[in-house]
């Protein structure tokens, strides 16, 4: 379980998140919403560690993740799995390499041992036969699967998806949404997604956020976000045609 | 400026903070080594043969007096490769090619976010990016430095004995006339220096590279302004410390 508290964070004169709380929990698609610009990818990464917030504190299964010792944020970093919006594969190390890279730096694992764990993972999220293509050599489809395999090739107890299904079209996004959605579960994890792709709130959306202008507007699950009688994120998700239209029935 | 400077300190600071296995370092340094070294050896190669070529005819060209022997020419080569050709204007090189390849591969990781994939790990990205730069830049810059001494004497003989501007045994003998070691030595200190200049300078500007393609290409002209301008002035200081 990852819990924040007051998170506050400013750039220049610009506040991106004032006072923003909230729980996600263990074992499902935790999803933080909101429109483009209005601080929730700011957010994963104050979670993660990657932006410091100005104020405010995060919690993994209670640890004070800004108030803990060196050791103990690296401890935590090693729990964490993350997949970017571009993937971030090194483009300078083949598909297997990039599965095996976290195996290869921060475990001591027999080399058959990584390599059978990263022909699973590979195998799990639906790659086969691609070990040694390069990222330039494969599709932005296939490199959110490696990007998610890297990113569970470890174990973690944390996984972190920022817009996961950016670039891609309709049915390969269904496809990814179901696979970490599955993946969360299977291996117990607490998931985190940050998207504005209502396709992934209504299919994946076990537990939501919604993040206005930087501030947590609502907090709920798919089945109650259409009548949420919060406008803002009535504008947020209606403004796809095809929830609109089934905004009457 | 002071604030970059302030930065740029606090970067190499990092460097030697939560660092990762010998091993990993170990094969890394390897890698940058064969980048660098192998890489850059064919351009320093040539442009040292050819200034050791210039550098001799033009100094010919000068030596009007009738007075003054011939191996005074390859004399005047030898001083001037060692001294300042080959440590300094080939850094100058180094600076363009190897120096601007580290900012543009570092800015392109940060910018595609491979850097903060190393942080989400628990990596230290500096360390384990910008290190073993570093050190394979220390390595193999005053090897190439060398090369670039040894190709620039033999561009000279070269130019002097084809054009007939110096006899074989003149060259030879203006080269080892009078000859102190300790300007090999100074080249030598100067060339490690260098190449810690260029390798962490253009590492820095590279690692803070933010925004997209533009910002690469101008981390990667700053890098090569920033380390010229360094090795121009750690030249100077060196000289005066050491020669002075």
């Amino acid at each position: 379980m990852i819990k924040f508290e007051h998170i506050s964070k400013s750039f220049a004169d610009r506040q991106v998140l004032n006072d923003v709380s909230g729980v996600l929990e263990k074992g499902k698609p935790n999803l933080i919403i909101g429109a483009s610009g209005t601080g929730k990818s700011v957010l994963l990464k104050c979670l993660v560690g990657l932006v410091r917030p100005d104020s405010g504190h995060v919690y993994y299964d209670d640890r004070d993740f800004y108030n803990a010792d060196r050791d103990q944020v690296i401890e935590i970093r090693r729990e964490i799995g993350m997949l970017f919006q571009g993937g971030a594969l090194f483009d300078s190390k083949n598909v297997e390499q990039n599965v095996r890279f976290p195996l290869d730096i921060l475990t001591k694992m027999p080399y058959d041992e990584k390599q059978d764990r990263v022909n699973f993972c590979l195998k799990r999220v639906g790659l086969e036969n691609v070990n040694k293509k390069m990222p330039s050599e494969i599709s932005g489809g296939m490199k959110k699967r490696v990007g998610i395999a890297r990113a569970i090739v470890n174990n973690p107890k944390y996984l972190y998806c920022d817009e996961p299904n950016s670039g891609l079209d309709p049915q390969t996004s269904i496809v990814i949404d179901e696979l970490i959605d599955e993946l969360s579960e299977e291996f117990d994890m607490t998931t985190v997604i940050v998207t504005h792709d209502m396709n992934s709130v209504m299919g994946i959306g076990e537990k939501i956020l919604f993040i206005y202008k930087g501030k947590k507007l609502w907090e709920g699950t798919k089945n109650d976000i259409t009548h949420s009688g919060v406008k803002e994120l009535d504008d947020f998700v209606f403004a796809n045609k095809v929830m609109n239209s089934l905004r009457g029935k | 400026m002071i604030r970059e400077i302030g930065k740029y300190f606090i970067f190499l600071g990092h460097l030697f903070t939560n660092r990762e296995s010998f091993k990993t370092y170990y094969k890394l340094v390897l890698e940058e080594s064969i980048t660098i070294g192998i890489g850059s050896v064919l351009l320093v190669a040539l442009v040292s043969t050819f200034m050791g070529a210039v550098t001799t005819v033009q100094t010919a060209a000068n030596m009007v007096s009738a007075l003054i022997p011939d191996y005074v020419i390859s004399q005047v080569v030898r001083e001037m490769t060692i001294l300042e050709l080959a440590p300094t204007i080939i850094a100058v090189i180094y600076a363009g090619k190897v120096g601007s390849s580290m900012s543009g591969q570092l800015g392109t990781m940060k910018i595609t976010e491979q850097v903060d994939a190393l942080e989400v790990m628990g990596i230290n990205s500096i360390s384990y990016l910008v290190l073993p730069k570093i050190i394979a830049s220390m390595l193999m810059y005053p090897m190439l430095v060398i090369i670039a001494g040894v190709c620039a004497l033999m561009g000279g003989y070269l130019a002097g004995t084809i054009a007939d501007i110096i006899t074989p045994n003149d060259y030879v003998y203006g080269i080892r006339f009078s000859f102190n070691d300790f300007f090999v030595t100074f080249a030598l200190i100067k060339s490690v220096v260098f190449a810690f200049l260029v390798a962490s300078i253009s590492s820095f500007k590279g690692y803070y590279t933010h925004g997209g393609a533009l910002e690469v290409g101008v981390s990667s002209t700053q890098a090569v302004t920033n380390s010229v301008i360094a090795v121009l002035v750690a030249d100077y200081l060196l000289a005066q410390l050491l020669l002075g």
